[in-house]
């Protein structure tokens, strides 16, 4: 007789834990067939509230982090996720992907990941400048992380795309909320247990599932949040955030691009995008 | 005498981090180990300042205090009980008869924010009741303001007030904020005539740690040089474990030196420590890590 | 008050017992082949050396002597491995070097406990500072591998081909690191020389270097003596020479490589300025000056061995120096609370005791600590000579152990111009809590390395070098990869 198995439950990845959505709400994610992956929790305002507060909170600490410590511990993301690949190849076959391209997305993803922890301790010396000012002052600019970053993640290639957006933000010692994609949800989730469980401090990565349209002018708007992150195409929703995000003069970055797999989706200016810089003075003279 | 404030030390944060690394790096092992967990025994103010303390609480906590665990043999007696001045009389009579101190807080403890007259009130007190000891809060307050004369002059008419109780200053480090800071104040309660230096209430975070208590340290090593009077230390809260009260031992051993590693020259502020030395001791004695069940909890 | 000179009335009494690290979970074997091409080989001519601790000058292994023949073989499978090597997406080779500073991690613990074995340095700075640092330099330039069009504004760079690179004995694994590392994520591949007295943990490295997958010939260890390191500074095929050493040496290898097509870096000797102005943060800077001449039993190039105190806080600066001198532990340096381990070698002891002797006969006043010094093995106790100037020998020429020579100034400029009267430059550290005193400072000390209110700090991601003839050269840091690449 043929072992009866146990289906997961999809909850939300908030603070190091995993609670269900304070509404109770859900929405389905059926596959080609039309038959149920599972039930994803529909986030509501209130938890994407709940999230900022704690990863502002986090924040803080995140950013003392050494960059040494910051690109072990993403390198460590990288080998739980290597450990886990078929996993993830399988929850990407199950949303309808191809096993081919899935492997591909899923190694690209491990890769990126070690890509960005060999950038965490040395983007600051590629974007940092000592400035030679005319008067008797030692000047020089250094970046700094924004803070806390509002991300809609891609709706295609959602385990890649996530990763992609997700990695240089936190490199650069921002703590993030993201909004996975909304079609194919399950990596986004079955990621933030690989996160749970590679010492990313709880806080620093939040993960909500839901309906773009309900959160995304929450995400926008909301004053103690320094930065959003929209990928995607739509231009009604590009104009909404912009607007939106004015009220405190939110720093807004949008992705068009479609093909996350491409090398030109790795760089350090994906982390540039999320730092201040601050130029700093001091005298010489004696 | 008022000291001189111009030209005191000043510290380098991250330097003072670096020392103490140093000595929480030094590995204490066996008989030297136990050598240092019954100095660190012997130093103990074992303290109970409640506001939901009664007479009960204070007798049961003396009886510990003079029968630390039934098995263990030829081990020193704490130095003190510390308790708020309401339970100085019944302190005094429940350590009757044994070498234990009763050492009192004093001066409108912890936050020292009234009047000088109920301050000096507050001390007589505790001293008629029979404290051998008053532990003293300055006015963080008026020290952070600059009025430091001020911060000179109540140390100076509390040591009055204590007639021959020795007094103990509470710098309360944990609002001062920087390293030199601590070495300012320590410099007007030495000068003051504190009898001891004394890091914090224990009511607010941070309490002792490693960094304050070695510039209170090097105050006093400098006193000493200048003086040759010798100044007692008491680091107070966060001593929680054996491990920590032995790397303030080290620390103690490599600045001030032997004159120094006695109970009269240093306390430690603490409750559970106790109870954790013992067990190391116990440990070190049988060879067997020892569950919290086997020792008294009062 | 008569401040009577008495360096024992703070003295230590609680005298810490015995805190050995245990070694029973190291591998060692009795012989160590060269290791070449992939794998371990004999040497050609049979010709085997031993090595000793320090500590009690006993026997730990043989080591083969790598003779020309050798050196030859490893160049060859070098120059075989460089056509494949230098062709993998850096990414590949970032992930490879990635595996290496893993590995270490996992065995950090027996590779800490080897190097004092077979250094002398204690456990602690093992344990606490070079085996930390080597896996930050590996997990460092891994991360270059794959971005070196970053590195280099508007050019592409390209691997030199085989380097050799020649190490010293005083931070064994640590040197070897800042070798690999950057040589590597380049595209280079290497034949690598340690110091004859100190081999054991390269030859560790091997082991670990095999177990990552690493394809063979990439890199090869040779070991030896100057012999062996002047035929690969020799051998034609090499195309880069990577030497760090003493400035003697370096000078020859400089003379043998001129009018050749290889590239030259070379990390020289020092005689470094630790500078201590009145309003310095005193407790903290005699601290420093412990940490830059005292630890790692002064073996630094870097060592701060030239102290300069203003002359209105030096007594007091001195004063707390001998204070703070007597509570260093000079001991076995597998023992947990050692401070100051054995001298490499027989050799390198006698070599400062002849300076000590300098030093007096100079007419220097000596202080020594009164530690207890262990019966056998080669040790040095922490050693002053006071009322020194610039012309005496023993503060112009690098001694290299315990010994810090210590003069007075006065004003700003008489001690910049006396630190930088020297034909070193490699370090030097300004102690003051004025900021702009410590940036007027920086600029106008002439060394590579200039410490703020700290001393002997190191870090992957900085770049460490010389002035002078202290070398030059950088490692560490985006500096750090230029003398691995040419651009076309």
């Amino acid at each position: 007789m043929n072992r009866l198995d146990i289906h997961k439950t999809y909850k939300l990845y908030i603070g190091g834990k995993f609670p269900r959505t304070e509404s109770g709400r859900y929405y389905v994610v059926n596959n080609k067939k039309g038959n149920l992956i599972a039930n994803m929790c529909l986030a509501s305002r209130k938890d994407f509230r709940n999230a900022v507060v704690i990863a502002r909170k986090a924040q803080t600490s995140w950013e003392s982090v050494s960059a040494l410590n910051k690109g072990q511990i993403l390198y460590r993301i990288a080998e739980i996720l290597e450990g886990r690949k078929e996993q993830f190849v399988t929850e990407l076959i199950t949303e309808g992907e191809t096993k081919k391209n899935a492997q591909k997305e899923v190694e690209i993803a491990i890769d990126r990941l070690v890509y960005y922890a060999g950038w965490s301790d040395k983007y600051q010396q590629f974007f940092s400048t000592v400035n030679p000012v005319s008067s008797s002052h030692f000047n020089f600019s250094n970046l700094e992380p924004v803070g806390v970053v509002s991300i809609i993640a891609p709706e295609n290639q959602s385990l890649l795309g996530l990763v992609s957006v997700i990695a240089p933000a936190i490199v650069g010692g921002n703590t993030v909320i993201v909004l996975a994609s909304e079609n194919k949800p399950l990596t986004a989730i079955s990621f933030a247990e690989v996160l749970n469980s590679s010492d990313v401090p709880g806080g620093v990565v939040n993960i909500l599932t839901g309906n773009k349209n309900e959160l995304t002018s929450h995400m926008a708007s909301h004053m103690d949040v320094n930065a959003i992150v929209y990928c995607g195409k739509d231009e009604k929703i590009i104009k909404e955030i912009s607007e939106l995000a004015s009220n405190n003069v939110k720093r807004t970055i949008f992705y068009k691009k479609s093909d996350w797999e491409n090398e030109l989706c790795e760089s350090p200016y994906f982390i540039e995008k999320n730092q201040e810089v601050k130029t700093t003075w001091h005298p010489t003279k004696i | 005498m008022f000291p001189n404030l111009n030209n005191l030390s000043v510290y380098d944060t991250t330097g003072v981090d670096e020392r103490i690394a140093r000595f929480c790096s030094r590995s204490i092992k066996a008989s030297s180990k136990i050598e240092g967990l019954k100095l660190a025994l012997s130093m103990i103010d074992l303290t109970t300042l409640e506001g939901k303390d009664t007479k009960g609480k204070v007798q049961q906590l003396c009886y510990k205090a003079m029968h630390p665990h039934k098995l263990l043999k030829n081990i020193p007696t704490v130095a003190a009980v510390c308790v708020y001045p309401s339970y100085v009389g019944v302190a005094k009579k429940a350590l009757d008869g044994s070498s234990i101190k009763v050492a009192s807080v004093a001066t409108a403890f912890p936050s020292g924010q009234t009047s000088l007259e109920v301050k000096i009130n507050d001390t007589k007190f505790a001293v008629d009741q029979g404290a051998d000891e008053i532990d003293m809060v300055i006015s963080r307050g008026e020290f952070l303001m600059g009025n430091y004369q001020f911060v000179f002059d109540e140390i100076a008419t509390i040591k009055e007030a204590c007639g021959k109780a020795h007094l103990k200053v509470i710098l309360e480090t944990g609002e001062l904020e920087t390293l030199d800071n601590v070495r300012k104040a320590s410099e007007i309660a030495i000068y003051a005539g504190a009898d001891f230096i004394k890091t914090s209430t224990g009511k607010i975070k941070p309490a002792a740690t490693m960094p304050v208590t070695y510039v209170m340290l090097d105050a006093i090593k400098d006193y000493y040089l200048k003086t040759g009077k010798m100044i007692g230390m008491k680091p107070a809260g966060g001593i929680s474990t054996a491990k920590i009260a032995l790397q303030y031992l080290v620390m103690l051993n490599e600045v001030l030196g032997e004159k120094w590693m006695n109970n009269s020259c240093f306390r430690i502020g603490a409750s559970s420590v106790l109870n954790d030395i013992l067990m190391q001791l116990v440990k070190a004695e049988t060879g067997m890590y020892q569950s919290p069940n086997y020792f008294s909890k009062d | 008050m008569q401040k009577k000179e008495n360096n024992t009335v703070f003295k230590a009494s609680w005298t810490y017992d015995e805190a050995p690290e245990s070694i029973d979970h190291i591998q060692l074997n009795e012989i160590y082949n060269l290791y070449i091409d992939g794998e371990f080989v004999k040497p050609a001519k049979g010709v085997y050396f031993d090595t000793f601790n320090p500590a009690n000058n006993e026997k730990i292994a043989s080591i083969a002597e790598a003779s020309d023949e050798d050196v030859d073989l490893a160049v060859k499978a070098a120059r075989k491995a460089f056509t494949s090597w230098s062709k993998l997406p850096g990414k590949v080779r970032g992930k490879y070097i990635y595996r290496i500073a893993r590995l270490i991690q996992e065995r950090s613990r027996e590779f800490a406990v080897i190097e004092s074995l077979d250094g002398g340095k204690p456990i602690r700075e093992s344990r606490d500072i070079d085996i930390p640092l080597v896996a930050n330099h590996f997990f460092y330039y891994a991360g270059w591998a794959d971005k070196l069009e970053y590195a280099f504004p508007n050019r592409t760079a390209k691997p030199l081909g085989v380097v050799g690179q020649i190490i010293p004995w005083n931070f064994p694994l640590l040197m070897a690191a800042w070798k690999l590392a950057p040589a590597l994520a380049t595209g280079n591949t290497v034949v690598l020389k340690p110091a004859e007295t100190t081999s054991l943990t390269a030859l560790k490295l091997a082991e670990i270097i095999h177990e990552s997958g690493l394809p063979k010939g990439v890199v090869n260890i040779v070991t030896g003596a100057g012999k062996t390191g002047a035929t690969i500074v020799n051998h034609p095929d090499v195309n880069k020479i990577a030497f760090t050493g003493s400035t003697g040496v370096g000078k020859y290898i400089q003379k043998a490589t001129a009018a050749t097509n290889k590239r030259l870096t070379l990390e020289l000797g020092g005689k470094g300025a630790n500078i201590i102005f009145e309003d310095a943060a005193i407790d903290q800077a005699v601290e420093g000056i412990i940490n830059a001449i005292f630890f790692n039993q002064g073996h630094v190039c870097c060592a701060g061995s030239r102290l300069f105190i203003q002359e209105s806080v030096a007594d007091l600066v001195i004063q707390k120096l001998k204070n703070r001198m007597e509570t260093l532990i000079v001991g076995n340096p597998l023992d947990k609370n050692t401070d100051i381990g054995a001298i490499n070698s027989k050799k390198q002891l006698q070599k400062i005791e002849k300076y000590i002797e300098i030093g007096i006969n100079e007419g220097g006043d000596i202080y020594q600590s009164k530690c207890k010094l262990p019966k056998n093995g080669n040790w040095c106790a922490p050693t002053l000579f006071l009322n020194v100037s610039q012309s005496h020998r023993i503060v112009q020429e690098e001694i290299f152990g315990p010994v810090l020579a210590v003069q007075t100034f006065r004003t700003i400029e008489e001690v910049i111009e006396k630190a930088n009267n020297t034909p070193y430059g490699l370090s030097a550290g300004v102690w003051t809590e004025k900021g702009s005193k410590i940036f007027h400072l920086t600029q106008k000390l002439k060394a590579g390395v200039i410490w703020g209110n700290t001393f002997n700090k190191f870090d992957a991601a900085s770049p460490f070098g010389g002035y002078k003839e202290s070398g030059f050269g950088r490692e560490g840091g985006l500096h750090g990869l230029k003398p691995y690449v040419k651009f076309d």
